[in-house]
């Protein structure tokens, strides 16, 4: 077949069930099919779409997914992962029944239960953390439509620390930087125009290879548009491929790379004036600060020439305000990563991008209405309490944090005693995985919901099944874009094994927790057909429709010529410079700072996304591990030559703390990476033996980032400051 | 009537999209895919091109797949789409061997399989299921006998170029560059 690393080759059939479809008179017709919509769950898009089932055998069974034409999130068109969805459902390796840890002949094993036994379990032990410490104690992670049902039992109960690793692993420091500086949290999906922009920067972002949908196909139409697009990134990804201007520029640099483009725009008058005159703060301090920040101060810094770095400015210049500087979504970084990311956005705001057409759009969106229930009772805790009164701009519990203080202390009154874990595997997504496991040796009670059997599920007190999208209703998808629009997420099956919804577990738990006043419905069908009539729709109606749009009510998408606007920001304006980052002892303008560099035989390791994958929890389904079995390691030819690596032969890494990979990874011998850096994508090298397809299949990065740049601001765990070393032979483990 | 697909490499991302979609849609066995992605790299750091494909049959006007079968399983339908009737294959994998694409490949229940363009949903005025399911609509499909067909369109006014020429098999997927 092909030559590239992503053909596939033909290997032995594993799960096919043959008889299925065959011969022409036989394939089905889309016009004949049942479908149900639903709203995809492999990533955090939420594209919007229609499962198709046919009958086989008399019986109806799920076909395929494919997008909703009305629906703007995917404008009718899946990517690989949503298509092939349909593998979740079918994945045989997944959780099947409720399990309760038990000790047997001093050994601990798992054993099925009963939902009501399982449920009875949990509840006893909520009780008992409640009365000996507080229920302020217990604490919930949560990357899953079903997170919702189950935050609401918790506010019932009496706690609000509920994070997501969305946050402080993933992309917080933008929204902290963008919401100082525009008074808005950019939100998912980002409101860029990107399908009228005329000129696209990417630092660091590799739209293609992560595969947010929209931004895809928009970008997709930016390029037939004859858009300009400019990479930032030191591996030539796929999207820099498709770039006007590459710039490889030596990790860790970005700051400096973006204070000398800023002071081009301003020295060379390309700014917005009349934008900036109207709607800025702090612009003349900006000027005066950034006077020595030239390209060539930067080129010594980034590698990147003077004239390149002019050259693209320019190109943003010409292009204002149709321009994006996307802020990315993945940016814990280096620790620095609010500075870098206020960076960006004062670099946008100079090029008056922010509310203009091909350039960030007003989003619009609405909430769903609760059914009426009593006040939530008053806390003993917040989440805040966890971080010790640190990271006052942050606006969202961070997932470390709670780690942390799950950690007994003296330094505080209370540390989390029981985690409700859903649909997060805990021991991948946070780095430094032995505050992750001594917070759990330290735990009354953890319950994990999943889907899968993932890492973290083997640490549970109790595991619970939770059904796949495919088959529960869930929340309606309530997002802001262009417009407002309203998604169904419907079942298309029963559910297999012995797994139940999100929303039935929740409701279950409440009621035996005696909450039952805070769940008021009978069923889910119930609450959506309310919630869908207070916004203008119904259960019914969506069935039929999958998604509706509404019509905006507020602001127009972009700002009329001249229009009086006040930002949600201290001064009203946009702040390029900050007053509330001054006030909590932080620069008011981002600031390059030099960050460490690996030692003589270590490479900086860099990860990112395959678009066939979504971090960890797709890597065990059966049509995207099709697609993409394992990991490989980037290694420029040369580091190749120097340590006598070959195509495919297998390595074990070590980091600068001496951590050695679990398993080993094949080395893919690219010119596409810097001879400083070697790249792997995230999410593989599983070490649950349940994952029969997954389990030791390529290496997980997450274990060798155990140097964690902690962001003063509001607390990201920047993660690229790891460097790895090779062994051709796994080392034998020293002792600590 | 000729059917013919464009894809444009400038637009293709490589997300393998149009494999998953081509598998559900196609019932193909885990393991097994009609279409994949290819990618070709020149050039050293920094200086680098890069060229992402998704292939499959080329569903070619001279097709020595067709020539060699000796039961007449595989042939030629409508509109020029090369097919493989299961019952009269018998799996000796002939076809496999004078295709210089490495288009076909065994089935699991002994027949050879391949691309068929999609036929079932041409036939209800659909796209075949890689096209329509592309992210980046970076895949035309349509009659080439028609000039306003948007393959038609889009290979009048864009470079192209087919996969190994020097086959002589006159290929009718066109990558646009």
């Amino acid at each position: 077949m092909g030559a590239g690393g992503l053909a596939l080759a033909t290997t032995p059939v594993l799960n096919w069930v043959p008889g299925f479809l065959k011969s022409d008179d036989e394939m089905p017709d889309d016009s004949k099919a049942k479908r149900y919509p639903t709203y995809c769950e492999v990533c955090f898009w939420q594209c919007a779409g229609w499962t198709y089932t046919k009958e086989v055998e008399g019986k109806e069974k799920i076909w395929k997914i494919v997008g909703n034409n009305d629906d703007p999130h995917s404008n009718g068109r899946f990517c690989p992962r949503g298509t092939g969805g349909v593998g979740q459902y079918e994945d045989e390796d997944r959780l099947k029944h409720p399990l309760i840890r038990e000790e047997k002949d001093g050994k601990q094993t798992f054993r099925e239960a009963t939902w009501d036994e399982a449920l009875d379990f949990i509840a006893k032990k909520m009780k008992y953390v409640a009365e000996k410490y507080s229920p302020s104690c217990v604490a919930m992670f949560t990357h899953g439509s079903g997170g919702k049902f189950f935050t609401t039992v918790l506010n019932a109960y009496g706690t609000n620390s509920v994070s997501a690793p969305s946050y402080a692993q993933c992309k917080g420091p933008r929204d902290v930087a963008f919401n100082e500086t525009f008074g808005s949290v950019l939100g998912s999906p980002e409101p860029l125009d990107i399908r009228n922009t005329k000129c696209l920067v990417l630092i660091g972002s590799h739209l293609g290879e992560n595969m947010h949908n929209g931004q895809v196909q928009e970008m997709s139409e930016a390029i037939d548009n004859g858009a300009t697009i400019i990479t930032v990134d030191p591996r030539f990804s796929t999207v820099a491929s498709k770039s006007k201007y590459w710039l490889p520029i030596k990790p860790a640099t970005d700051i400096a790379l973006l204070l000398a483009w800023i002071n081009v725009i301003i020295e060379e008058d390309l700014y917005d004036k009349p934008y900036i005159e109207k709607y800025a703060y702090g612009f003349e301090e900006l000027k005066s600060y950034i006077v020595d920040k030239t390209p060539e101060w930067a080129y010594g810094i980034t590698g990147i020439e003077p004239n390149v770095i002019r050259n693209t400015a320019r190109e943003m210049g010409h292009a204002s305000p149709a321009v994006i500087i996307h802020p990315g979504r993945h940016v814990t970084w280096y620790g620095d990563d609010t500075q870098r990311s206020r960076a960006i956005a004062i670099l946008n705001a100079i090029l008056g991008s922010w509310g203009r057409r091909g350039g960030f759009y007003n989003a619009e969106g609405l909430s769903m209405k609760s059914m009426p229930h009593p006040p939530f009772p008053e806390l003993d805790h917040t989440w805040k309490d966890a971080t010790l009164g640190k990271y006052k701009l942050g606006e969202a519990a961070l997932a470390s944090g709670i780690c942390e203080a799950s950690i007994p202390s003296p330094l505080r009154d209370c540390s989390y005693k029981a985690w409700i874990v859903n649909g997060t595997n805990l021991i991948k997504t946070i780095p430094n995985n032995k505050v992750v496991l001594e917070a759990i040796q330290n735990l009354e009670l953890m319950v994990v919901i999943d889907t899968m059997p993932v890492d973290i599920t083997g640490y549970a007190d109790v595991v619970l099944p939770e059904c796949t999208y495919l088959e529960r209703y869930d929340e309606i998808r309530a997002s802001k874009h262009r417009f407002p629009t309203l998604a169904l997420r419907m079942p298309a099956a029963e559910p297999k094994y012995n797994s139940k919804p999100g929303w039935w577990i929740a409701k279950q738990l409440a009621e035996k927790l005696g909450l039952g006043q805070y769940v008021p419905y009978k069923n889910v069908e119930e609450l959506l057909d309310w919630q869908l009539k207070k916004a203008g729709s119904s259960l019914e109606e969506m069935k039929k429709i999958g998604v509706k749009k509404l019509d905006r009510e507020f602001d127009d998408l972009y700002f009329l010529n001249g229009e009086d606007y006040e930002f949600n920001t201290a001064s009203g304006k946009i702040e390029l410079f900050s007053n509330s980052f001054v006030a909590e002892g932080f620069d008011a303008f981002p600031k390059y700072t030099a960050h460490p560099e690996p030692q003589a035989g270590f490479y900086r390791l860099i990860y990112g996304r395959a678009p066939m994958h979504t971090f960890g929890r797709t890597s065990n389904n059966p049509n995207l591990h099709d697609l993409m079995p394992e990991n490989k390691l980037w290694v420029n030819p040369k580091v190749a030559k120097e340590w006598g690596l070959k195509a495919d032969q297998e390595i074990w890494l070590e980091n600068q703390d001496g951590v050695v990979s679990t398993f080993p990874i094949k080395v893919r011998i690219t010119e596409r990476i810097r001879i400083d850096s070697v790249y792997m994508v995230h999410g593989f090298g599983h070490n649950n033996k349940q994952l029969t397809r997954a389990y030791a299949n390529g290496a997980c990065d997450s274990e060798l980032i155990t140097n964690v740049m902690l962001d003063p601001i509001m607390g990201g765990t920047g993660m690229r400051g790891n460097f790895v070393t090779f062994h051709s032979e796994k080392p034998i483990k020293k002792e600590a | 009537m000729r059917y013919a697909m464009a894809i444009d490499t400038k637009k293709c991302v490589g997300c393998s999209d149009c494999v998953v979609a081509c598998q559900t849609e196609n019932n193909i066995p885990h393991g097994y895919a009609r279409d994949w992605i290819s990618e070709t790299v020149q050039g050293t750091y920094p200086g680098l091109h890069l060229e992402i494909r998704s292939e499959r049959c080329n569903h070619c006007n001279n097709t020595p797949c067709v020539r060699t079968c000796p039961t007449g399983a595989s042939h030629i339908i409508d509109g020029g789409i090369v097919k493989v009737t299961p019952e009269e294959c018998i799996g000796c994998g002939a076809c496999i061997e004078s295709c210089p694409y490495d288009a076909r490949y065994v089935h699991p229940e002994g027949y050879v399989d391949k691309c068929t363009f999609c036929d079932h949903r041409i036939s209800n005025g659909q796209d075949p299921a890689c096209v329509s399911v592309c992210p980046t609509h970076c895949m035309y499909f349509g009659d080439l006998d028609d000039p306003n067909s948007q393959v038609s369109k889009v290979i009048a006014v864009r470079n192209i170029k087919v996969l190994a020429p020097e086959a002589g098999t006159q290929p009718q997927i066109f990558y646009l560059v």
